[in-house]
């Protein structure tokens, strides 16, 4: 007696280890064959939009750090570039280089935690480590600019909160740690925070070529990422994908030399492109930009060496004065007081801003009517447009694939459901 | 400018009578499409030889209702596109009124950009926009179950129903919310020449 066949459904998530965060992925399977993927967002939806719209420019900041929240600069930064725009505002150069130097160390962040994520999720389990060892000077640097480690809040419109510090600050002794022990661990913190990026920006080449050993000639990963969620550039192009997404499959655009905003035109790098578009060369292009992000930093930190000046406008009805001539002068005192109660007034019109994030084109649209809060705030993720494309990348593919797929788009889903 | 007036001539000469409005601000080009003849205008911004717009980077979808705290003259919900081309390395805004406030439709752009699939499925889940001959218009960020459209001006920040487990039920119930929204800093527009500036 035959039996009926039928197609098998398969609901994976939303808590599964690979599944980055709260997707769930309603999975049509042949067999072991991926037939139609349909995934479910939204189970981390917190309406920032809507939230923006009650809340003055300032306040909404904060905000933008829990999109994507392992590149929090970078999405601060568009936020802030689409008020100056509104704002038509010019920001200090030294500003300028400051946010380049941080989005760049963002960058590096943020891949650092999708080699993480994505090998364990092939099967690579040292390489998170690994990743990780270099993330914990990283996330050092954000806290000595910001105080804090993650969601640092630290660009503002018109430039940033403040100057990069003199000191580093170092570990104490414990009682794990001998003071021999500490005294290795704060052997490059004697330094301002620029020595010490520049010592990791020396350090970090190396640490990629290790990545590399790993995973570059690596039977087990080759078998899981060539020719797997492969893209021909047409069609990625179409399907509106950004980022290493878009340069993977062989299309030569990056905003950072296309429509160059801050310094970057200054600055000498180059922007790698893959061939195949399939989740290996998408691994080659990220493990090139962040060899790409560290020289960017290190022509950062020796302009900023050699330029001191101020690093955030003096409009101050934008940015508030400083707290000595606060306490000592009427005007900045009036000043200061209606930009912490009613908040900058932004003219009316819209604005698109967007810039060359770790993930792709991450946009604000922000739609103003003159008021003290936003109109109407947009968020264009590049994650929402990669997950879009998921069905399409995994069709055909085996079950097992669809999870390198999602690891390849480095999926966040703070950005995704916003 | 002189690749955005090249721009805006080539828009005016290639959509003709399709262009409703065309505006130049912020360095950024916007035009705007009525719903019927949004197919044709997109398909020629897509393939015309001068414009090339292969990628739709966002859809967006605004309610206009409660613009300037006064009265908006005109229809309320818009989608807005934010197109980009590859080859001219150039950027396009359109906009596109939907004509009836009540039951908002315009024509989808999936054939177009088939990218634009979900944007357009937020559009609709958010502010209640359907896009016609839209393959799968599901809603996609909101609730399983979840009535009404949040983003729009007269539904209230805090929503309507709140969820919490309930213990002698033994599950998870949906109530009326049981707080009120609050407004710690007032929306406050200045009037023309505010403190003589």
């Amino acid at each position: 007696m035959a039996s009926e066949i039928r197609n098998y459904t398969l609901n994976f998530g939303p808590q599964h280890p690979a599944a980055h965060g709260v997707l769930r992925l309603v999975l049509e399977l042949d067999g072991e064959v991926v037939e139609r993927a349909d995934p479910h967002i939204g189970l981390l939806h917190r309406a920032t939009e809507k939230l923006a719209e009650s809340k003055t420019y300032i306040q909404s900041l904060p905000y933008m750090d829990r999109l994507d929240y392992v590149s929090m600069m970078s999405n601060e930064h568009a936020y802030c570039m689409a008020i100056e725009k509104l704002l038509q505002l010019d920001v200090p150069v030294r500003a300028q280089y400051i946010r380049v130097m941080f989005d760049e160390i963002t960058r590096i962040l943020n891949h650092l935690m999708w080699i993480g994520a994505h090998g364990l999720d092939c099967g690579a389990m040292t390489i998170f480590l690994y990743a990780f060892r270099e993330r914990e000077d990283l996330m050092d640097v954000y806290e000595a600019v910001s105080g804090a480690r993650m969601h640092a809040a630290y660009y503002r419109p018109g430039g940033v909160y403040r100057d990069l510090p003199d000191t580093m600050p170092q570990y104490q002794a414990s009682k794990v740690r001998n003071a021999a022990a500490i005294r290795k661990l704060n052997e490059n913190r004697q330094g301002s925070m620029l020595d010490f990026i520049e010592d990791f920006t020396n350090r970090f080449p190396t640490y990629v070529d290790e990545y590399e050993t790993l995973l570059t000639d690596n039977r087990i990963w080759k078998q899981r990422t060539v020719g797997i969620g492969v893209l021909s550039p047409e069609r990625a192009m179409a399907l509106g994908l950004t980022g290493p997404m878009l340069r993977g499959s062989g299309v030569a655009w990056d905003l950072r030399k296309k429509q160059p905003y801050e310094v970057y035109d200054k600055l000498d790098f180059d922007i790698p492109v893959g061939i195949n578009g399939d989740c290996y060369d998408r691994y080659l292009v990220r493990i090139e930009e962040m060899r790409q992000s560290n020289r960017i930093i290190k022509q950062c930190v020796k302009w900023l060496r050699e330029n001191p000046g101020p690093v955030i406008t003096d409009n101050n009805k934008v940015a508030p004065p400083s707290r000595e001539s606060m306490k000592s002068n009427m005007e900045d005192l009036i000043h200061h007081f209606k930009l912490f109660t009613e908040g900058m007034h932004v003219p009316e019109g819209e604005a698109y801003a967007a810039v060359e994030h770790p993930k792709g084109e991450f946009g604000i649209y922000m739609v103003s009517d003159g008021a003290n809060k936003p109109y109407r705030l947009k968020i264009r993720a590049p994650g929402f447009a990669h997950l879009a494309a998921l069905d399409e990348m995994a069709r055909g593919h085996m079950l097992s694939d669809v999870v390198a797929i999602i690891g390849t788009q480095d999926i966040v889903f703070g950005e995704i459901d916003r | 400018m002189a690749t955005l007036n090249a721009l805006m001539e080539s828009l005016e000469r290639v959509l003709g009578d399709k262009l409703a409005n065309i505006k130049c601000a912020l360095d950024e080009v916007t035009i705007e499409i009525k719903p019927a003849d949004f197919i044709a205008a997109a398909t020629l911004l897509r393939d015309h030889a001068e414009l090339r717009f292969e990628s739709c980077v966002d859809v967006c979808g605004v309610d206009y209702s409660a613009y300037k705290d006064s009265v908006w003259e005109g229809s309320r919900f818009a989608a807005v596109y934010h197109l980009n081309s590859y080859a001219n390395n150039q950027r396009l805004r359109v906009r596109m009124f939907a004509l009836d406030d009540d039951f908002p439709v315009v024509p989808t752009s999936v054939d177009i950009w088939p990218g634009n699939n979900w944007f357009e499925r937020e559009a609709f889940d958010l502010y209640g926009i359907v896009f016609e001959g839209h393959p799968d218009l599901r809603r996609i960020l909101t609730d399983y179950g979840f009535v009404g459209h949040p983003f729009r001006k007269d539904f209230p920040t805090s929503g309507y129903v709140e969820m919490r487990y309930d213990p002698e039920q033994g599950r998870v119930i949906y109530q009326p919310v049981t707080i009120d929204p609050r407004e710690i800093t007032p929306r406050i527009i200045r009037e023309e020449n505010y403190g003589g500036v």
